[in-house]
């Protein structure tokens, strides 16, 4: 035995515990845990996402809309720029410096090595005036990519606009394929149809290294795949109609819905004020948004879909309707205009049937077409027997696509109210209220609120008799037809003989002697339009003119309805704007005598003002 | 050998030449992937002038193992017992080296330690070890082992800590380090094994009370002395200062280990040993390393992605792969079973140095040769430790494997200079 040899098994044992402690970790983290393995591959794959290229847009008679152009970022790579002469900069891409400083402030807290965009969206001829200079600029270069371009100045809340994906969306589970960055349809179609115009991402996997720099495609692109052009979309919306529409619009807040009542196809669409699609693209549309998005009018709200009002004397169709179904009254029963019972629009010969009624808009007999429908001794309690009838004539009322979203191909939409027996009881409590309390619905004024669209639509049902289409915007989604739900007819529950039995009243609002709507007729070049008008109270201020219609009365091919915002009686702006754009639409032109509407329609609604009427 | 001078009177010891080899082949196969760049096109490097090659690592990896092969031959023909006479002259000259490199030396990577002669350059850390090797070896041949003084031990420290103190002063604290291998040595020839279960102790302490919230640590070691107190009362109530002694100690330790992390280690050093506590801390800055590295490896899995295809090293994710971190290269293309491998390879050579040492007749020999298997050891320890997180970030390379002239060098000398002194070993005992 050497001196003390024994320790050299103590020595050992040493070396072997800490082998065997690597062994056992080694084991861990190599066999067991596959973390790392993941790891390994964020660190070295890149996924590049290949955005294809956007569907367009067309309206109705095949004209393109929206289309691509090809726009360009001026990227940076914070760790690449040298000894930038940023005055000169500043100068040449004709931005403040104190801008490009902030920009390139924010490309290096977002990385120094990858490239993040200093300026977005600049145009060819913009890219041309700086591109030679670029050269001096290390760590600065240009990326193409695909933005929309317009064809039009019309149609802006339809069509929508697109922008770049928000960090907000990004975290919803339904945007998790978009990349930060990434554009997207915002609102109107651009929104609703994101997942058709988007088509399908191509996704190439490449090799990076530390740098980010590409080292080739990851297993010769076995797991690559290629990007599906976005489908086009082909609008109802006739671009000329729509454009006619906006310009007699034009200086007012309000709306216009004109629809194929046929098919629900939507033929034109204005919300007033209006503004230019082109606005809300390219360079500088942050600070065009935030303009438009300041502007007291609101022309970002999409008054059509949005602004629910009272529908006024419009409402008293439906009213009519209900009560016919129900058999509480006949087309000839008589009422007095009865001004203890609600105060009328006006003196005029007595409503012995429903046809002076409507053609007279009056008040009182409408008041007790409801409360017929109403009142009908279901309880001998009167509040329960108000309570039981408000609720059978809201069901009934919500069959015309009221009260709830009609489910038009846009997001945005607004249900309306129809106020249920609920919604009084909770007003006025329970058994507290009777038919005296709601009389203002049989009128269209009060708690309801339709929307224009909703409006246009009911005018539609009319026009058909008892059957609706969906409305929608786009009739062709790439070489295939409609979406499947608006190919599905509904019915209102109205048999087709009562609508037939206010027809004539309808008519006789537009063309009969002393009716509402005269300032509507078309008699002169041979249409004759059925239309209602209405005058919505505004506890506001000034009421807002309405008018619904549809045209040629025998064979509707439009239905549509005017909203103008405080421009008093409906019969002396929304009628003659009605009558324009049903004439536009049916003949193409405008009869010589109806030019001087053309040029006095357009401009603020306090002209039409007058004086007060009821 | 028979062609080796007549003084080597047995045969050199071949399974350790064979081990050598074997390693530094692995190793350079290693530093060759670690370096190789997928964008290089390989049939364009038989035009290349030996000027341009020597920009690649690998290549020069080829001229390093071939110096060493002929620093193997300086070795042996030079007389073994020079390394004995010379010992000391050889600290002499080392120590008076480490004291001017800080002051001729350009820094490089933030410490003056490179001597540069031309093309070359040389750590003399690296050369300190062995040196210091030779000469604690010298040093305890020539004291009575079984009875030393308490001035043979003072002098044994002095020996040992010089270096690593000039060391530290020229910022290399990694190859300071280092020298706490000598004490496996010096528990082998004799040393209390106290002394090291106090150092274990006193590690495990520390570890505790970077982890453990100081009030539990107190708690704990209060209950632990009142149980040893109750348990063993007969005995140790003699010894109750003592034990209360004991128990102050490491509770001044506990509360002690805040001050020596903050006011004595170094911000860097401080960010090290924060990062092996809690490894997702700072994963872009500081923890960087050790993140990547444990990625790098980790990826490789049971049988790894093959030579050249780890993605990890090819696209240099791995900073230092080359060098410090090239176990990371091992791992990630070799998986968990070429690592077993290179595990074997040191416990192998481990073992059959120990062996070696362990039929020296002479005292010096003995002790030498411990020295150079805990060198190795402390090296291999440390390296692979902190590329799989287990140890803090030191820069020290692994031996035979990492890149590197000096480091290579270095462990060939320490090696061989044992293989020369085994091979002329003396048949007849000597005291000891």
């Amino acid at each position: 035995m050497q001196y003390l040899e024994g320790r050299k098994y103590v020595v050992q044992a040493i070396f072997l515990a800490v082998a065997l402690v690597f062994a056992t970790r080694l084991f861990y983290i190599q066999v067991l845990d596959g973390s790392y393995k993941l790891a390994a591959d964020r660190n070295t794959l890149q996924r590049i996402v290949q955005t294809p290229y956007r569907g367009l847009i067309y309206d109705r008679k095949g004209q393109i809309l929206v289309q691509n152009t090809p726009v360009y970022d001026l990227m940076v790579v914070p760790r690449e720029v040298k000894q930038l002469d940023t005055l000169r900069f500043s100068q040449l891409l004709q931005l403040p410096l104190e801008e490009v400083r902030e920009g390139l402030q924010q490309a290096r807290k977002f990385s120094r090595v990858k490239a993040s965009p200093l300026v977005q969206n600049l145009s060819t001829q913009e890219l041309a005036a700086i591109q030679d200079n670029l050269i001096d600029f290390p760590g600065f270069s240009v990326k193409a990519r695909m933005a929309r371009s317009y064809n039009t100045h019309t149609m802006a809340h339809a069509l929508g606009y697109v922008g770049s994906i928000t960090p907000k969306l990004l975290e919803r589970p339904q945007y998790s394929k978009y990349q930060p960055g990434e554009f997207l349809g915002i609102t109107g179609l651009e929104s609703y149809y994101e997942d058709q115009l988007m088509g399908r991402r191509g996704v190439q996997y490449r090799m990076v290294n530390v740098r980010g720099i590409e080292k080739g495609a990851f297993r010769d692109g076995e797991y690559d795949t290629l990007s599906v052009a976005g489908q086009d979309l082909h609008l109802s919306l006739d671009s000329e109609l729509q454009a006619y529409a906006e310009k007699l619009m034009a200086g007012k807040r309000g709306s216009v819905v004109a629809l194929d009542p046929k098919t629900g196809e939507i033929l034109a669409f204005v919300s007033a004020p209006m503004f230019d699609p082109e606005m809300l693209s390219g360079k500088g549309m942050g600070n065009r948004y935030m303009e438009l998005l300041n502007n007291p009018e609101q022309p970002l709200f999409n008054r059509p879909l949005m602004a629910t009002y009272p529908p006024g004397s419009t409402f008293k169709l439906i009213n009519e309707l209900v009560a016919l179904q129900a058999g509480v009254v006949t087309p000839n029963t008589p009422f007095a205009c009865n001004f203890k019972l609600v105060r009328c629009t006006h003196r005029h010969e007595p409503p012995s049937n429903v046809g002076i009624a409507i053609k007279q808009s009056c008040n009182p007999y409408f008041y007790q077409v409801m409360r017929a429908t109403v009142l009908r001794g279901r309880s001998s309690n009167r509040f329960e027997d108000a309570r039981l009838g408000l609720g059978e004539w809201r069901r009934q009322v919500m069959k015309f696509g009221l009260g709830e979203k009609l489910g038009v191909d846009m997001g945005q939409e607004k249900k309306g109210l129809i106020p249920s027996p609920e919604f009084y009881d909770k007003h006025n409590g329970y058994h507290r209220w009777t038919y005296r309390t709601v009389y203002s619905l049989s009128i269209g004024q009060g708690e309801l609120g339709i929307t224009g669209l909703q409006m246009a639509n009911v005018m539609a049902t009319i026009a058909n008799r008892g059957w609706y289409y969906t409305p929608h915007f786009v009739r062709g989604i790439g070489s295939g037809g409609p979406l499947p739900e608006y190919q599905v007819k509904h019915t209102v529950g109205v048999e087709a003989q009562h609508f037939d039995a206010i027809l004539p009243g309808m008519v006789s609002v537009v063309d009969g002697n002393g009716g509402t709507g005269n300032n509507a007729s078309l008699a002169d070049v041979g249409i004759s339009v059925a239309g209602k008008t209405g005058t919505v109270q505004n506890p506001h201020g000034d009421d807002h003119a309405t008018f619904a219609a549809f045209a040629p009365a025998q064979d509707p091919q439009i239905a549509i309805v005017v909203f103008i915002e405080n421009a008093g009686f409906g019969g002396n702006s929304a009628a003659p704007l009605a009558a324009l754009v049903i004439e536009k639409h049916l003949r193409g032109k405008i009869a010589p005598w109806r030019h001087r509407w053309e040029e006095w329609l357009p401009g603020p609604a306090d002209r039409f003002i007058k004086r007060r009427r009821y | 050998m028979n062609s080796l001078p007549a003084r080597y009177n047995r045969s050199i010891d071949w399974v350790t030449v064979l081990l050598y080899l074997l390693m530094v082949g692995v190793g350079w196969l290693n530093v060759y992937a670690a370096s190789y760049s997928p964008d290089a096109p390989d049939n364009a490097l038989s035009s290349l002038s030996f000027g341009q090659l020597m920009n690649f690592n690998w290549f020069k990896q080829i001229v390093w193992i071939g110096t060493a092969l002929v620093l193997i031959v300086v070795l042996l023909v030079i007389d073994p017992k020079a390394y004995d006479t010379l010992a000391y002259g050889l600290y002499g000259l080392m120590i008076v080296l480490l004291i001017i490199t800080p002051f001729i030396a350009r820094p490089i990577a933030g410490s003056r330690s490179w001597l540069e002669l031309g093309p070359v350059r040389l750590q003399p850390a690296e050369f300190a070890k062995f040196i210091t090797a030779l000469a604690v070896s010298r040093y305890l041949a020539g004291i009575n082992l079984r009875q030393q003084s308490f001035r043979d031990q003072l002098v044994l420290a002095g020996l040992t800590l010089l270096p690593p103190v000039l060391i530290i002063a020229a910022n290399e604290t990694g190859q300071a380090l280092v020298f706490a291998a000598f004490l496996l040595a010096y528990f082998r020839e004799g040393m209390s094994p106290i002394i090291l279960l106090i150092l274990a102790a006193g590690a495990v302490i520390l570890i505790l009370a970077l982890l453990v919230p100081k009030l539990w640590l107190l708690v704990g070691f209060t209950v632990l002395l009142i149980i040893a107190l109750a348990a063993n009362w007969r005995t140790l109530r003699h010894y109750i200062p003592m034990s209360l002694g004991v128990w102050a100690v490491v509770i001044g330790m506990v509360f002690g280990v805040d001050f020596f992390f903050n006011n004595v280690l170094q911000d860097h050093q401080r960010k090290r040993i924060e990062i092996l506590i809690n490894p997702s801390a700072d994963p872009l800055g500081v923890g960087w390393n050790v993140t990547q590295s444990k990625i790098a490896i980790g990826s490789g899995g049971l049988a790894g992605k093959g030579f050249l295809q780890g993605t990890q090293t090819k696209f240099d994710f791995v900073p230092e792969q080359s060098t410090d971190f090239i176990f990371c290269t091992v791992g990630e293309e070799w998986g968990w079973l070429g690592s077993m491998v290179t595990i074997g390879l040191f416990m192998g050579l481990l073992g059959r140095i120990g062996y070696v040492a362990e039929r020296q007749k002479s005292v010096f020999g003995r002790t030498y040769g411990y020295c150079v298997a805990s060198i190795i050891f402390f090296h291999f320890c440390i390296n692979i430790g902190m590329t799989i997180g287990l140890a803090p970030v030191v820069g020290i390379p692994l031996p035979f494997f990492s890149y590197g002239g000096s480091s290579l060098w270095s462990f060939t000398t320490l090696l061989f200079i044992l293989l020369a002194i085994d091979a002329a070993r003396k048949q007849d005992l000597e005291r000891y």
